[in-house]
C-alpha cells in the first residue's frame, strides 16, 4: 500500500519542525505544519510548531515526565527539556545534531551529555537524534488519533548541505531506529527553496528566470550553511540545479545572543551588579527578545532589559539594565556581519595543543567572511571548463536569526558592494515567509515532487570523496608517507548511479579489517572515479573518519588475500555507499559495504 | 495566509466553550443509584490499586481542600492513554483557574508581584517590575486565549444602540427604551477562545510555583 503522507522533517541543531501533506488527494496539495505535543512545564503538555531539540533526563527526585501516550517517562525532549535544562545543566543535551556531524568522536557511542551527572546513563549523538525522531513520531501518532505513524509515510528528513557522507548515514540510522521505513535525506537550503516555490505556485516561474544563480544563507540557532542553486534552461524547460555547498559551519543566533549578553552582563558587573549563571542564561532570552524589537522598530534606541529576582521578592531583586541600537549594532552587526572586502577570509585560530573534547566551533563570528570564502570558491574564483564560477543573481533567505531585518540588510548591503566591484548586478531578494518552519514545510513539498507533481531540485552528492593511498616510497624518520587521494565517488552523483573504479585494484586479507583514510572536498567539482591526486592542498580535501572494510571468512579461507574493485553508489535514500567488488568471486556478485562510521573511536579528526 | 499553508492551530486545537459556572461545577450532586455503583466500583479499585486507595484516604481525611482536586478526576485516570476528549475538557476546565495562575507567575512573575507590598518602593522601581509581569503575563495570555474588544468602535465616539443586549452595559443616565444613544466609554473584552496545556500525570494544581533549592 503506499504512503498516506509526505512528511517532512527539519532535524534542527536547536529546533526541530514537522509538516505533512496528504499524497493521495488528487489535486490541490495542503502541506500543513504539525503542532507537535510536548511536555512544556512539569505536568503540562502543549502543542506547539517548534520542537526544541533538547533532551533532559529525569532526577529521582522529580516526578516522571509523563506524556499522554507514556506515564512513566523518565526523559523529556522539546519545551520542558530547554527550560529545565537551564535549571539543571548537567541533565541537558543541547545541540546533539552538531555531535552526530563530528568526525572527532565515536558517535555511536555514550558521550552525552558532555559533562553529564554522575547518575546520568549517557547516550550517542545518533540515540539522541533518535529520540528527537522518536518524539515527532508519537506526536504525529497522536495527532493522527493512533490510525497513523510516521513509519508508513514517505518520510523527507533534511540535514545540512554541508554534511559530509558519514553524518547522513548516522541521520539515516537514527530514522530507521524510529522505525522510519521510507526515508529519504535533502539538503536544508534545498528545502528552503522548495518552501519558496511551494508557497508561489506556478507565479515562481516569473521570479526566477534561465541563467539565474540563487544563493541561499541559512543561519539557524547553532550553525550557518550557503548553497548555490541555478536555473538552468532544460529541454525548453526550467530546471533547478545545485552547483555548491560551503562548509560546516558552527556558528548561529545562540552565539549572538550570548554576545549581547556578555555586553549587558559587563555594563551591569561595572555597576556593581554581579550575575550568577541562571540571570546570564535570562540574561541572554531578554537580550534576543531585546535585539528582534530593536530590529523591527527603527524609533526605538534602547530596550529595558529586566532580570528577574530569583526569590519571591520581585522588586528590589530584579536588575534592570539596557540594550541599546548602538551595543546591537556594534557587536551584531559588525561582529557577526562585519563589512568586509569580498577578499577577507575568516581567520583560524590555531587549535591549543591540549583542548578539551568539544564541538569545533568556527573560531571566526564574522558570517560575512564566511561567506566572502565560500563566494571565492564557487562564484567569485577564476571559471575554468568545468567549474562555472558566476555571481548569484539572487538570495533567499532562511533560519530564525534571519527575521531580523536589519541583520539580512546588512549581509545584502555587503553582499551587493561585492557583486558591484565585479560590475554584476545587485541580486534579487526572493522572498520567503517564515524562516523557522520553511525547511519542514519544503521537505514535506518535496515529497509531494518526487511523486512528480513539481518541479525537482538536481544536485546528487556535495561534495567528491576519495580514499587515502599510501605510495610505496622508503621509510624516513620522521616523514609520513606519502598519501596519494583516489577519488572514488565524484560531485554531483544522482541518486541510483553507480560509479565503479576503472582499473585500480586494491587487495584486502580475508577476516582482518583494513582501514583507509577517506576525504571529502565540495570544491574540486571536476574530478571523475579515479582520478588521482598525488598532491593537495589542505583546504582542498578535508579527511574525514576512515572507513574500513572487513571481509568475513565465509566462502573463503582466513588470510586470503582478495583483489577487490571499489565501487560508490548513491541510494535512493541519499546516502553514500562504497561497495568492494571481488575481481574473482567465488559466489555470484560477491561484493562488501564499506563501513564508513568506524564503530571504535580509532579516528584522530583533529 | 491561505489554506494551503494554514497551521493545524488555528482552527483544530483552541477549544471554544463558553466560560463555566464552576460554583455548579465543584459540588455536583449524586443520585442514589450512581452512588451504589461507585461504591461497588470504588470497592475493588481501593483494593486493587494502590495509588487510588491512597487518594481516597487522602479525600476521606480531608487534608487536601476537597473542592479544588489535587489530581486528574479519578474516571479520567482509568482511561488515561485513551482519555476521550470530552473527559479531557472536563480535566482542563476543573483546574483552568489555577493553571492560568501558574501560567502567570511562570511566565510573568505575576503571584511574586501582587503578594509583595509595593508601598516603600520608587515609581522606578516599579515601573520596571510591571514591564516585566506585562510582557511575561501578555506572552502568556496571548498563547492561551484569544482576547477580542466586544465593540470595534473608537472609544469616546457615539454609538447607536438599535436593542440592549448583555455585549453592552448602560451607564450614567440608564432609562427609557431602544434605540440607545451615547458615548462608549470602554471598548470590553471578550474571551473568544481558551486554550489551556493538558495536565498529565498526577500534578498538584494548587502548586502554582514549586520552592527552589539549588545546590
Amino acid at each position: 500500500m503506499s504512503a498516506p503522507f509526505a512528511v517532512g522533517i527539519d532535524l534542527g541543531t536547536t529546533h526541530s519542525a514537522l509538516a505533512f501533506s496528504p499524497l493521495l488527494a488528487a489535486a490541490e496539495h495542503a502541506v500543513t505544519v504539525l503542532e507537535i505535543e510536548q511536555l512544556v512545564s512539569a505536568g503540562t503538555v502543549d502543542k506547539k510548531p517548534l520542537l526544541p531539540s533538547f533532551l533532559y533526563f529525569a532526577h529521582e527526585s522529580e516526578p516522571r515526565l509523563a506524556l499522554p501516550w507514556d506515564e512513566t517517562r523518565s526523559f523529556a525532549v522539546g519545551e520542558f527539556a530547554r527550560s529545565r535544562g537551564a535549571e539543571a545543566p548537567q541533565r541537558v543535551i543541547s545541540s546533539s545534531k552538531s555531535w552526530l556531524s563530528y568526525g572527532g568522536v565515536d558517535r555511536r557511542a555514550g558521550i552525552l551529555p558532555l559533562n553529564a551527572a554522575p547518575d546520568i546513563e549517557r547516550i550517542s549523538p545518533v540515540e539522541a537524534a533518535f529520540r528527537v525522531l522518536d518524539h515527532l513520531n508519537e506526536a504525529f501518532r497522536a495527532a493522527h488519533q493512533g490510525e497513523h505513524d510516521l513509519s508508513g509515510q514517505e518520510v523527507v528528513l533534511t540535514v545540512p548541505a554541508s554534511f559530509d557522507a558519514g553524518a547522513r548515514d548516522l541521520t539515516v540510522e537514527a530514522a530507521l531506529a524510529a522505525g522510519f521505513e521510507q526515508v529519504t535525506l535533502l539538503e536544508e537550503p534545498q528545502a528552503a527553496l522548495y518552501a519558496w516555490i511551494e508557497q508561489h505556485g506556478e507565479a515562481w516561474r516569473s521570479h526566477l528566470r534561465a541563467g539565474d544563480r540563487v544563493l541561499v544563507v541559512d543561519i539557524g540557532g547553532g550553525t550557518t550553511d550557503f548553497s548555490l542553486i541555478d536555473a538552468v534552461e532544460q529541454n525548453g524547460a526550467l530546471e533547478l540545479q545545485r552547483v555548491a555547498v560551503g562548509d560546516h559551519i558552527l556558528l548561529g543566533g545562540d552565539n549572538m545572543d550570548l554576545a549581547l549578553a556578555h555586553v549587558v552582563g559587563q555594563e551591569l558587573a561595572a555597576a556593581g551588579k554581579e550575575l550568577d549563571r541562571f540571570q546570564l542564561g535570562a540574561l541572554a532570552h531578554a537580550c534576543r527578545a531585546g535585539k528582534e524589537r530593536l530590529f523591527s522598530d527603527a524609533s526605538l534606541e534602547q530596550v529595558a532589559v529586566v532580570l528577574p529576582s530569583r526569590g519571591s521578592q520581585l522588586l528590589g531583586g530584579s536588575i534592570r539594565g539596557e540594550l541599546r541600537r548602538e551595543q546591537v549594532e556594534r557587536y551584531l552587526l559588525d561582529g557577526f556581519f562585519p563589512r568586509v572586502a569580498a577578499s577577507e577570509l575568516p581567520k583560524q585560530r590555531p587549535r591549543a595543543g591540549l583542548t578539551q573534547v568539544g564541538l569545533p566551533y568556527a573560531s571566526d563570528p564574522a558570517i560575512t567572511k564566511h561567506l566572502a570564502a565560500f563566494l571565492a570558491r564557487h562564484a567569485f574564483g577564476p571559471a575554468t571548463s568545468t567549474l562555472d564560477t558566476r555571481p548569484p543573481t539572487a538570495i533567499l533567505f532562511n533560519g530564525g536569526v534571519l527575521k531580523a531585518a536589519g541583520l539580512r540588510a546588512r549581509l545584502l548591503e555587503t553582499l551587493n558592494g561585492w557583486l558591484s566591484e565585479r560590475a554584476a548586478p545587485d541580486v534579487r531578494v526572493l522572498p520567503g515567509e517564515d524562516l523557522d518552519l520553511a525547511v519542514a514545510r519544503g521537505a514535506a513539498y518535496y515529497g509531494l515532487v518526487r511523486h512528480g507533481r513539481g518541479l525537482r531540485i538536481r544536485g546528487g552528492t556535495a561534495r567528491a570523496y576519495y580514499v587515502g593511498i599510501e605510495s610505496p616510497a622508503p621509510a624516513l624518520p620522521g616523514l609520513e608517507p606519502p598519501v596519494e587521494a583516489l577519488c572514488v565517488a565524484p560531485f554531483g552523483m544522482e541518486e541510483g548511479s553507480h560509479a565503479a573504479l576503472p582499473a585500480d585494484e586494491l587487495f584486502v586479507v580475508v577476516g582482518e579489517p583494513v582501514t583507509f583514510r577517506f576525504f571529502g572536498s565540495s570544491t574540486r567539482r571536476s574530478d571523475t572515479v579515479g582520478t588521482r591526486l598525488e598532491r593537495f592542498r589542505p583546504d582542498e580535501l578535508e579527511e574525514l573518519p576512515a572507513i574500513e572494510l572487513t571481509l568475513p571468512p565465509a566462502g573463503r579461507s582466513a588470510g586470503e588475500v582478495v583483489a577487490v574493485q571499489l565501487q560508490a553508489s548513491v541510494t535512493a535514500i541519499g546516502t553514500l555507499k562504497l561497495e568492494a567488488i571481488a575481481k574473482a568471486p567465488v559466489v555470484p556478485d560477491e561484493r562488501w559495504q564499506i563501513e564508513l562510521n568506524v564503530r571504535h573511536g580509532a579516528t584522530s579528526g583533529a | 495566509m491561505g489554506p494551503r499553508f494554514g497551521c493545524l492551530a488555528s482552527s483544530a486545537l483552541w477549544i471554544d466553550y463558553p466560560i463555566v459556572d464552576c460554583a455548579a461545577m465543584m459540588v455536583r450532586s449524586v443520585s442514589l443509584l450512581e452512588r451504589l455503583w461507585l461504591s461497588w466500583v470504588c470497592w475493588f479499585r481501593v483494593l486493587f490499586d494502590a495509588r487510588f486507595a491512597a487518594r481516597v484516604a487522602e479525600l476521606r481525611s480531608g487534608s487536601p481542600a476537597p473542592e479544588l482536586p489535587s489530581a486528574p478526576h479519578p474516571t479520567a485516570e482509568a482511561t488515561t492513554g485513551a482519555a476521550s476528549p470530552a473527559a479531557l475538557i472536563e480535566r482542563a476546565r476543573a483546574n483552568g483557574a489555577l493553571q492560568l495562575l501558574t501560567l502567570f507567575q511562570r511566565e510573568g512573575r505575576l503571584l511574586d508581584f501582587l503578594e509583595q507590598d509595593i508601598v516603600s518602593f520608587a515609581d522606578a522601581e516599579i515601573g520596571a517590575a510591571a514591564r516585566l509581569v506585562h510582557e511575561g503575563c501578555r506572552r502568556a495570555l496571548h498563547a492561551h486565549a484569544r482576547v477580542a474588544p466586544v465593540r470595534h468602535e473608537a472609544e469616546g465616539s457615539a454609538l447607536t444602540l438599535e436593542q440592549a443586549n448583555g455585549d453592552v452595559k448602560l451607564v450614567g443616565n440608564v432609562s427609557g427604551s431602544a434605540p440607545y444613544r451615547g458615548v462608549l466609554r470602554h471598548r470590553g473584552w471578550r474571551i473568544e477562545g481558551l486554550r489551556l496545556p493538558q495536565v498529565v500525570g498526577s500534578v498538584d494544581h494548587r502548586l502554582v510555583a514549586p520552592a527552589e533549592l539549588e545546590l
